[in-house]
């Protein structure tokens, strides 16, 4: 069985991002880049899938700048076997994305698409559900624990009131929620290994897509900040602060 | 045209993100319709009607309904779509689930968590974990948008009088199954919508001690209880505790942080509550810069003592 994962080059979790002085979008020179976060878990997933003999091949694609290259060599060193770097300078926004990442299906007939629930970037937890929609298959979103079966999986969802189940058929796309694994630490002699696994270049215009954004960003602002309080020496200060001052007990 | 608002529910009850939902599509125009897709989901289209601003509810009844699963909704959804302006949903996993699936059949942007309506086209939304906030303009013939529902006021649940329209056409889509569920079962607020939430940290140490401590905190303050992603990640709450970037975003009356650091992803789940309470052994611990009131000291003491205090 082949899975695909998909990989976003994100601004790493720990950088505070800032915004231009022109209010014009966000400042993302010179941060360090990383793998979005719940993209590793999903690579994790699938690399655990072909450890235990259920997954033969995983294919990580990435779509994106030049530099999305890095972000797919961490997948190869992870576990991937091979790579697809849809390339493109183009802002590329979650339909967009879906579009292309469709179009890999096709071509690559997985039984599974992984990928992260959402960017940490925009945060908008959209392109599994829209690629499932696009593929006609079925999602299992926020996934806490993946089970294979015969034909079908078992998806343990993280959702508002505690964990659901769904039996998907597959194909399915998955998107990957905190709990469902914890990535591996990439060691030195898999990153070595990662540079000689194959790495194909595509683009959206060989994958007839067009990516053209739906949504125009007409300014962005940091919210208004809180600023730091007072401290109280003990309960019985705070339980005072609550009551008058505070008014909220 | 008018806007249509898909409504939360266990068929017999309209969740609360709902009504928050319903006043944020209120600003986009008068005409709101509310569908309630279910099944045996009469008594929750009964109380939909009911919600003052919703002119009229959309009832979908049908036995591939009994559970949300978005591969049946979304072709009901995508059907009705075409005669509103705006699909919104609440920005809860629910609608998470659902809305973007609904877009992308649509072939339009989904536009997700707005926080304000600026215009017909153009919102506000958070990125960057809610560290930058953008306006966006959409270009789609229809817009279908999640709502942040901390963002919003609730709509009222009586002085409505809409009228109540079947929607025929639900099918099983053959593609997912409902197989099981384990809700946390609480007689406590419902942790997004409560005004007063007690979140426990990683300095709980175990589940017996969050449980020992942190609940009956809650319980004397008629809180919801919620978490930090360490907490859950240990196993020391569910996961539907989660608050934060990526779990549940909250913005109650009150947050008392226990025993919470205050990574910026947890940040980004609370910083909008009115009144934060920060207890820590750690001086400098990023909690304490956005708390209104913090008290420097372990936990395990402090908090017997708060529970005495609140006694008095």
């Amino acid at each position: 069985m082949k899975v695909l994962v998909a990989v976003k080059r994100v601004v790493d979790y720990n950088v505070k991002v800032r915004v231009k002085a022109d209010g014009s979008d966000v400042d993302v020179a010179n941060v360090k880049m990383s793998m979005n976060p719940f993209d590793e878990i999903a690579v994790e997933e699938a690399v655990r899938l072909k450890e235990a003999g259920k997954a033969t091949e995983i294919v990580a694609v990435s779509m994106g700048v030049k530099q999305c290259e890095e972000t797919l060599r961490t997948a190869l060193a992870m576990g991937a076997d091979r790579a697809i770097h849809v390339e493109t300078d183009a802002e590329l926004q979650p339909l967009a994305v879906a579009k292309l990442l469709k179009q890999v299906a096709v071509k690559e007939a997985p039984q599974l698409v992984i990928l992260g629930k959402q960017a940490i970037d925009d945060d908008a937890n959209q392109t599994g559900q829209m690629t499932a929609a696009l593929l006609g298959w079925a999602q299992g979103t926020f996934a806490s624990k993946v089970e294979l079966g015969d034909g079908s999986v078992n998806v343990t969802r993280e959702v508002d009131g505690g964990l659901e189940t769904v039996k998907l058929s597959l194909p399915a796309v998955l998107t990957t929620d905190l709990r469902l694994n914890e990535p591996r630490y990439v060691k030195l002699p898999n990153i070595m290994a990662a540079k000689k696994k194959p790495l194909d270049k595509t683009s959206p215009a060989d994958l007839g897509v067009d990516v053209t954004p739906r949504l125009k960003t007409l300014k962005v602002a940091e919210p208004a900040k809180r600023s730091a309080g007072v401290k109280v020496a003990n309960a019985a200060e705070l339980v005072a602060k609550l009551k008058n001052e505070a008014k909220v007990l | 045209m008018a806007i249509l608002v898909i409504a939360e529910h266990d068929n017999s009850q309209i969740k609360s993100g709902t009504l928050n939902t319903v006043t944020a599509a209120q600003k986009l125009g008068s005409d709101v319709h509310l569908l309630v897709a279910g099944a045996g989901c009469a008594a929750a289209a009964d109380a939909a009607k009911q919600i003052a601003g919703v002119s009229k509810v959309l009832l979908a009844d049908a036995a591939a309904l009994a559970h949300p699963l978005a591969e049946n909704l979304t072709p009901l959804v995508v059907d009705l779509a075409k005669q509103y302006s705006h699909v919104l949903a609440p920005a809860t996993t629910f609608g998470k689930n659902l809305l973007p699936r609904v877009a992308a059949l649509l072939d339009v942007a989904q536009i997700s968590e707005i926080t304000a309506v600026e215009s017909a086209d153009t919102f506000v939304r958070p990125v960057y974990a809610g560290n930058v906030m953008a306006t966006v303009q959409s270009s789609d013939a229809i817009k279908v948008i999640t709502v942040r529902t901390t963002a919003f006021e609730a709509a009222a649940v009586s002085g409505g009088a809409a009228a109540v329209e079947a929607v025929s056409g639900a099918a099983d889509a053959g593609l997912s199954s409902f197989v099981s569920q384990e809700l946390t079962v609480s007689d406590r607020p419902e942790l997004a919508a409560a005004k007063i939430v007690v979140s426990g940290g990683r300095a709980l140490g175990s589940a017996e001690q969050f449980k020992a401590v942190i609940e009956p905190l809650a319980d004397k303050l008629g809180a919801a209880v919620g978490a930090s992603r360490a907490a859950v990640d240990a196993g020391y709450a569910p996961n539907d505790y989660q608050v934060g970037q990526t779990g549940k975003v909250v913005a109650p009356q009150l947050y008392v942080a226990v025993g919470i650091s205050g990574a910026i992803q947890h940040l980004a789940g609370m910083k909008d509550s009115k009144v934060i309470v920060a207890i820590n052994k750690d001086e400098e611990a990023p909690i304490f810069q956005v708390a209104d009131y913090g008290i420097v000291g372990d936990l395990f003491s402090v908090l017997p003592e708060l529970m005495t205090e609140l006694s008095k």
